[in-house]
């Protein structure tokens, strides 16, 4: 039992270990895209992984990826999951995880929105956010563009140092 | 370790290297999900309603993807790209659950590249031709307004996995409708033109809403919702006059089929293809 445990979070280790293929500064951990790595009685790893966006390109990759560090790691069988519920959110992406980004010039999320049930107000009045530059700090930033190079990054700049960066949305 | 290297890892367990260039093998997108349908759901209904949900996302990503290199600006290009991804994404979910609850054990491909215009069931709107921008901004409008409120009951429902992809949906589904309603105001409430363009798109969408409202109810919520966008934008409520005829018992316009031909022509080319 002692050893079964050991192996699981030796397991878990191994899996959290993966680099995100988009943003390969990151973990699968860092991410929070890795929900679970579990040991089945027969000694099958079950690593359960999460979607970022129901679009994202990079999901294959990761099975592939944490599947190949397991079996290289010396684990036989590898079971991946899918889990869609709950929905990822941006709030899951870790402390280590935003200090990485923004040490690679991607400035981290802010508070992920909340909204309990019920329908989605709309709203029109322009909302003004303050994303600190990731280079300089600088609060005088200003968004280039909502949508980025991948679903989940916006493209801003700073007018203080001149900079253009990657800003991870909330979600 | 061949996981550093993007091409290997998507490669392994491929034997055949020479027909990557068709794919990488995707993989089911809801493997590993518990697929079991619970009691008291009706597993044809179930099937038929993610069709329709995954067709409209399907139909509606094809459209968007075209505006690539044709949009005003680069970052409307990437904006209509990214939104025709996060549907696409949920087109995937959504023929895969049916898949696995219809009985016929259809994969995601099949119902994308092996069905025919008249098995189609998305709503008519979602097929016409991108044509004017603005006529594009007011149908994602509309669409999206209308999918979000949709899902949002959705995440209620009694199959799990239908609730989880709806939950997941809800969140891209929101800034979908943002984008639309901004330019929507931006334009309507622009220029001369711009105005005179975003009414011309209003006439022309206005025929097509009935088709959306008579399965679910949702409509006064969606109707209030562009309501306030109209107002804001300066424009009027379109009048509604319904055309005969609907998309979800698969009557179509003359421009599904093209659509289609376009999207299914090389899965059905090299149907032995590993996608």
């Amino acid at each position: 039992m002692v050893t079964t445990l050991l192996d699981a979070r030796r397991a878990r280790r191994v899996a959290e270990q993966v680099p995100d293929p988009e943003l390969p500064m990151l973990t699968l951990a860092d991410l929070g895209v890795l929900r679970e790595v579990s040991l089945a009685p027969d000694g099958t790893v079950v690593a359960s992984l999460t979607p970022t966006y129901s679009g994202c390109p990079a999901m294959a990759e990761m099975r592939a990826g944490v599947a190949a560090r397991l079996r290289a790691a010396g684990y036989a069988r590898v079971e991946i999951r899918t889990v869609l519920d709950p929905p990822w959110t941006s709030a899951w992406i870790t402390a280590d995880g935003r200090r990485k980004l923004a040490e690679h010039g991607i400035a981290p999320p802010g508070a992920a929105p909340s909204h309990a049930t019920g329908p989605v107000p709309l709203v029109l009045s322009p909302t003004r956010r303050s994303v600190p530059c990731p280079r300089c700090g600088s609060a005088d930033t200003e968004e280039t563009s909502r949508f980025g190079a991948t679903s989940c990054k916006a493209l801003w700049r700073c007018l203080a140092c001149r900079e253009p960066f990657e800003y991870v949305k909330e979600i | 370790m061949s996981d550093d290297h993007v091409y290997m890892t998507l490669a392994e367990g491929h034997e055949d290297d020479t027909r990557w260039a068709y794919g990488t093998g995707f993989e089911d997108p809801l493997h590993g999900v518990d697929t079991a349908v619970p009691d008291g759901v009706d597993a044809g209904e179930l099937a038929a309603l993610c069709v329709t949900l995954a067709d409209d996302a399907l139909v509606s990503a094809q459209r968007l993807a075209e505006w690539t290199t044709r949009a005003p600006e680069l970052e409307e290009e990437v904006a209509l790209a990214n939104i025709g991804l996060d549907l696409l994404g949920q087109a995937r979910m959504l023929y895969s659950r049916a898949g696995q609850v219809d009985g016929t054990g259809r994969d995601e491909d099949a119902y994308a590249y092996f069905r025919d215009p008249g098995d189609f069931r998305n709503v008519r709107l979602a097929e016409l031709p991108g044509g004017d921008f603005a006529f594009s901004i007011v149908r994602l409008l509309v669409l999206s307004s209308w999918r979000l409120a949709h899902f949002e009951r959705l995440t209620a429902h009694r199959d799990p996995v239908l609730a989880a992809i709806a939950a997941k949906g809800v969140k891209e589904l929101a800034y979908h409708r943002q984008y639309a309603a901004e330019w929507a105001v931006r334009l309507g409430d622009g220029t001369e033109e711009s105005h005179r363009r975003m009414r011309k798109a209003q006439e022309q969408v206005a025929p097509y809403l009935g088709e959306l409202f008579t399965a679910y109810d949702v409509r006064d919520e969606v109707v209030a919702v562009l309501r306030q966008v109209t107002e804001a934008a300066g424009l009027p409520m379109p009048v509604y006059r319904p055309l005969p005829g609907s998309g979800r018992i698969g009557e179509h316009t003359e421009h599904l089929a093209p659509l289609l031909a376009e999207l299914q022509g090389v899965a059905r080319a090299h149907p032995e293809a590993t996608w």
